[in-house]
C-alpha cells in the first residue's frame, strides 16, 4: 500500500514538473515573440513539423545558422579591404542572402538590420556599413542564443514527458 | 445524394492525363537559398504535392530538357511538371529570364504555368513579370495558404480544361438524377487530394495577381 502511495507520488511530482516546463517554455517562447526576435515566419515554420518531419524546425533553423555565419564571415572580409576599394554591389547581394533567409525563418531583428543595411550600401556609405555589419552580428548572435536555448527546453520537456509511466 | 458526390461523377477524365504518376501535383522549385529551398519542398510535400527542387534557372532547363543539350533531351512524357515555382533574384539565370525562356519554348512548355516568388515588392518588377506571362507573384516568406491557393488554382485549371473539351454543360449546382448519367464520369477525384477541386463554384483565384498590388 505504502509503495502504490509512494509511486503516485512520484508521478505527480513529475507530473507537475512537466506542467511547470511547459508554462515555462510557453513563456519563454512568448517572449521572443514580444521581444522581437521572432515573427510570425516562426509559427508558419511550427506548422510544417509534424509527425513525419518531427525535427523539421530544428533543422532548417540549423541550415540558417550554417548560412548566417558563412555570409558574416564573407561580409566581414568585403568590408575590411581599403574603403575606396569596396565592392558595395558585392556586399548588396551578401546582405539581401542574410535578409532572405532571416526572413524565412522568421528571425525579425536580424532582417530589420540587413534592411538598414542595405540602404547604407545604396547610399555607398562605409560607416554605416560597418556599423550595420556590428549590429548584424549582435543581433545574429543573441537569436542563436535564444533559439538554441528554445530548442533545448523543449527538449528537457519531451524527455521529462517521456520519463512518466503510463 | 451529396453535392460533393455528384461533382466526382461528372469530372472530365482528362484530369487523369495531367499530373504525372500518380494523380497529384508535380511542382518544379527553383531557388538559389537552400534555406528557402527546404522551406518551399516542405510547404509543397505537406501540401501533397509532389515536389522537385532545383537550385538555378539552369538546372531547372536542364530536368525539363530545354537545355538544348540533344545527348539529354527524353521524350517530355517521362518529365510532367504540373507547375513552376521560381525565385526571382537568382545569380546567373534570374527566375524573370526562366519565366521568358519558358514561355519562348514549344506549346508543351509554354503552359506551364510559372509563379515568380520575390522578397521584394517592387510594383515594376511584379509587372514586368505578368506581362511575360507568369501565372501570380507571390511575396516571400512564402506561406502554406499562398500554395493551397496556387494549387487550388492549378488545379481547378486542369479541370476547366478538361470541361471544356469534354463537357457541354453549364455549370450550376445541378443536383437532379439527369447529371449523374453524364458521359463524363469519373472516379479519379477520389485519389485527388486537394478537397478544394470540390467546390468549382467557389470565387475564382485569379484575384491572386491583384492580391499583391
Amino acid at each position: 500500500m505504502r509503495e502504490k502511495e509512494k509511486e503516485r507520488k512520484e508521478e505527480i511530482s513529475k507530473m507537475d514538473v512537466v506542467t511547470q516546463m511547459q508554462r515555462q517554455l510557453i513563456q519563454y517562447t512568448s517572449s521572443l515573440f514580444q521581444e522581437g526576435f521572432l515573427d510570425d515566419q516562426f509559427n508558419q515554420l511550427q506548422q510544417l513539423q509534424d509527425e513525419s518531419n518531427p525535427e523539421f524546425v530544428v533543422e532548417i533553423v540549423t541550415l540558417f545558422f550554417e548560412d548566417a555565419e558563412r555570409l558574416l564571415n564573407e561580409l566581414s572580409k568585403s568590408l575590411q579591404v581599403e574603403q575606396e576599394s569596396i565592392d558595395f554591389r558585392k556586399v548588396d547581394a551578401q546582405v539581401h542572402q542574410l535578409k532572405g533567409s532571416s526572413s524565412s525563418i522568421g528571425a525579425q531583428r536580424v532582417q530589420r538590420v540587413c534592411i538598414a543595411f542595405r540602404n547604407f550600401c545604396e547610399q555607398q556609405n562605409v560607416e554605416g556599413c560597418l556599423k550595420s555589419l556590428q549590429e548584424i552580428k549582435q543581433e545574429y548572435s543573441l537569436v542563436k542564443t535564444k533559439l538554441e536555448t528554445l530548442f533545448k527546453m523543449e527538449k528537457q520537456l519531451f524527455a521529462a514527458r517521456g520519463s512518466i509511466s503510463r | 445524394m451529396a453535392g460533393g458526390e455528384v461533382l466526382r461523377q461528372n469530372l472530365p477524365e482528362k484530369l487523369e492525363e495531367s499530373p504525372s504518376g500518380a494523380n497529384e501535383l508535380h511542382v518544379l522549385a527553383v531557388d538559389d537559398s537552400l534555406v528557402d529551398r527546404k522551406v518551399i519542398e516542405r510547404l509543397l510535400k505537406i501540401s501533397s504535392c509532389k515536389v522537385t527542387v532545383v537550385e538555378s534557372g539552369t538546372r531547372a532547363l536542364q530536368y525539363l530538357g530545354l537545355d538544348g543539350d540533344k545527348k539529354s533531351s527524353i521524350g517530355f512524357d517521362s518529365v510532367k511538371v504540373n507547375l513552376i515555382m521560381t525565385d526571382y533574384s537568382m545569380p546567373g539565370m534570374t527566375g524573370y529570364d526562366l519565366l521568358k525562356k519558358i514561355k519562348q519554348e514549344s506549346s508543351v512548355f509554354r503552359e506551364i504555368p510559372v509563379v515568380i516568388m520575390s522578397s521584394e515588392n517592387i510594383l515594376t518588377r511584379i509587372d514586368r513579370c505578368l506581362e511575360e506571362g507568369a501565372e501570380d507573384f507571390l511575396l516571400k516568406p512564402v506561406k502554406l495558404s499562398d500554395v493551397r491557393r496556387l494549387k487550388d488554382f492549378i488545379m481547378r485549371g486542369e479541370v476547366k480544361e478538361g470541361e471544356k473539351r469534354c463537357c457541354k454543360r453549364s455549370r450550376s449546382e445541378d443536383c437532379s438524377p439527369s447529371s449523374m448519367t453524364h458521359p463524363c464520369d469519373s472516379s479519379l477525384l477520389s485519389s485527388l487530394s486537394s478537397s478544394s477541386v470540390l467546390s468549382p463554384l467557389s470565387p475564382s483565384t485569379l484575384s491572386s495577381k491583384k492580391s499583391r498590388l
